[in-house]
């Protein structure tokens, strides 16, 4: 368990959802809670890839700012190379966490400044933690960055709307990696990208995965790109990990009937006038999840157990699986 | 394919006048589509996949205007139609469905009275009989409990459900054109394999033909009989989906299968194409592509290929990719 750089237990994070005070004591409407992460445990080994995938609202995005401390956890914990980031960035040692562990976000339009200038957001960080003595080595430091990311590092001059959206992803890239972090988190970073420009980005995030032995915590929708990208793959459903396996073994085998509809659904260029029976139903509605196994409502193999008992996430063949239907021998 | 097309789509071309020039948003677009066939048409953000299906339905947004080329729907003209007719034709003849459910359902009426108003407005029929017909296009799309559905309203309905309404009001007066703009993007995979399920059945039953506008490639293999792939405003290679798919003729679309990371193969490195989409104001002279294309050669710089035959498909290309060179 000592290689693991990330391990994340148990973790919980409840958001209150309740009217406000006045319409709840008028309307005599109870408080409202959402699950948005109940329970997760796992662990990321140093210069590896884990992607979580899910549909919306299955909580993927919360566990990604869970584990870098925007959000805090209602119930368990995050461990960083040992150390509880909880306490740590509560203490002395905040800065120098952050500075191990960067974030990069969905959205290239809205996570850049758009007033400030290339050179002022990726030297941001450089700034912040004191890893520039002055402005020209600033500036020596954001053209290098840059052209690690194949930007021109005249390109420092400009502001962001002068870039198209896999240019400004690359900043984004540019900005999360100079504080040479070890840890990334990338929330969807190319769902608002082309194909084109999508395989851009996955290629530069590859090359330097494999130049500075970074760790990800990639978090997609896409199963075809958490293919390409990841060594391990957790899938998340209604706030719980209901699969978590080596890519190949995932996408050979899938064993939870949620990650085998997940794998059925997607259409594929290579299934040419493929026929398929979708799967049924909607993700229910998290403030109101089903009782017991909360796929249940939707999976072929549910029975009484599974309306009433919670599964847990357990060993099965070298991959866990929360399914009774897996772990009864029901599951062919 | 041997049917008289339904659609003809001739040498479009569609302008945005503007104050530093005129934009050429779409040069020289041909294509057919016969009854009961699903075109896809894919390309990038900005190639004018979404404006060809508006110019069709006769919505193009001012200052945008079609300067060249014809439209016919049925072997009659409908580019030039005046506002009054064309609103006979969409939703009579042409129904439409767009990406995003909640924007093209008005919150404050009920379903069942925007599927009544749309099928009263094109069918010769009274109240009572418009809402028996309102709940048999609920039911045909899908929608549980339809006779209580009805009176609800968009917001109690979730995304895929108000998609499926969205579908029903394009389906209400028996189009006999279904142009469907990104249907299935604001969805979940599953919800998008249920919606894509509806398109290819309403299809087969209604004989309709439908224009299928999406980003993603793997919607398009799956639901398509033919493809056309755009970039920059023109067409770049159009044919039979596996062709296209499979043995492409125009580098670029070589370079966007290339660029999909793919679910039954493991690659270290996915294909890619160096640079972006030119904007509208810069559009190469020559093949709009020849910037980023591998094979490129003067010609390509100098002179706009036209679309002909290569193969099974038909592509833009002065030097289209030889089969060999692709594997």
């Amino acid at each position: 368990m000592s290689t693991h750089l990330v391990e994340v237990q148990d973790l919980a994070k409840i958001f209150d959802v309740s009217p406000p005070w006045l319409n709840r004591v008028v309307e005599r409407k109870p408080k409202a809670f959402v699950h948005a992460v109940d329970g997760v445990s796992f662990g990321i080994e140093r210069g590896r890839t884990l992607a979580l995938v899910g549909e919306s609202g299955c909580g993927k995005s919360t566990v990604a700012r869970l584990l870098v401390g925007l959000y805090g956890a209602t119930r368990g914990a995050v461990r960083f190379d040992g150390e509880d980031i909880a306490k740590t960035l509560g203490g002395s040692g905040a800065q120098k966490l952050r500075r191990r562990m960067q974030m990069i976000f969905q959205d290239p339009y809205a996570s850049l400044n758009p007033r400030w200038k290339v050179l002022d957001i990726v030297a941001e960080p450089l700034r912040e933690h004191g890893l520039v003595k002055d402005a020209a080595e600033a500036r020596r430091r954001v053209a290098e960055l840059l052209s690690s990311v194949g930007l021109n590092p005249a390109d420092a001059e400009k502001f962001p709307h002068q870039f198209s959206g896999g240019q400004r992803q690359r900043i984004s890239i540019a900005r999360a990696l100079a504080t040479q972090p070890e840890f990334l988190v990338c929330d969807e970073p190319t769902s608002a990208l082309d194909v084109s420009v999508q395989a851009q980005v996955l290629n530069i995030m590859k090359d330097l995965q494999r130049e500075r032995g970074l760790t990800y915590l990639f978090i997609s929708h896409n199963l075809a790109v958490v293919r390409h990208v990841a060594d391990q793959v957790g899938v998340m459903y209604l706030g719980r990990l209901v699969e978590v396996a080596d890519k190949a073994k995932l996408f050979s085998t899938p064993r939870h009937p949620y990650t085998r509809m997940l794998l059925d659904a997607i259409p594929d260029i290579h299934m040419t006038g493929r026929a398929r029976t979708p799967v049924q139903g909607e993700v229910p509605n998290p403030l109101n999840p089903p009782s017991g196994c909360s796929f249940h409502p939707r999976c072929p193999l549910a029975n009484a157990r599974c309306k009433a008992e919670r599964p847990a996430l357990l060993e099965f063949k070298g991959v866990r699986v929360a399914c009774h239907a897996v772990e009864e021998g029901r599951a062919a | 394919m041997t049917a008289a097309p339904l659609l003809e789509v001739s040498h479009l071309r569609v302008e945005f006048p503007t104050r530093r020039g005129t934009l050429l948003a779409l040069d020289d677009i041909s294509f057919s589509i016969a009854s009961g066939e699903i075109l896809g048409v894919v390309g990038e953000s900005g190639a004018g996949k979404s404006l060809t299906g508006a110019a069709i339905i006769g919505l193009l947004d001012p200052p945008g205007r079609i300067a060249a080329g014809e439209i016919k729907l049925t072997g009659r003209r409908i580019d030039n139609l005046p506002y009054e007719q064309m609103r006979r034709i969409r939703g009579k003849e042409i129904g439409a469905v767009f990406q995003d459910p909640l924007t093209s359902l008005n919150p404050l009426y009920t379903v069942g009275r925007q599927l009544i108003e749309t099928i009263t407005t094109h069918l010769d029929l009274s109240a009572t009989q418009a809402r028996v017909r309102a709940i048999e296009l609920l039911a045909s799309t899908g929608i549980p409990a339809p006779e209580a559905r009805v009176d609800h309203f968009p917001h109690q309905f979730s995304g895929g459900m108000r998609q499926r309404v969205v579908i029903a009001l394009a389906l209400a007066a028996n189009p006999r054109l279904i142009v469907a703009d990104e249907p299935t993007t604001a969805l979940d995979v599953s919800i998008q394999a249920q919606i894509i399920a509806l398109l290819k059945k309403v299809c087969r039953e209604q004989g309709a033909a439908v224009m299928l506008v999406t980003h993603d490639m793997g919607v398009i293999a799956e639901t398509c009989d033919r493809v056309a792939v755009m970039y920059a405003g023109r067409i770049a290679e159009i044919g039979p989906v596996a062709d296209v798919i499979h043995r492409p003729a125009h580098p670029y679309t070589v370079g966007l299968m290339g660029s999909i990371p793919a679910m039954d193969e493991d690659r270290e490195r996915l294909l890619q194409i160096d640079g972006a989409m030119p904007r509208l104001t810069a559009i190469p002279p020559g093949c709009a592509f020849n910037p980023r294309c591998p094979h490129a050669v003067d010609r390509c710089r100098a002179e706009r290929p036209e679309i002909a035959e290569v193969g099974a498909t038909h592509a833009a290309c002065w030097q289209p990719v030889a089969v060999e060179a692709l594997r």
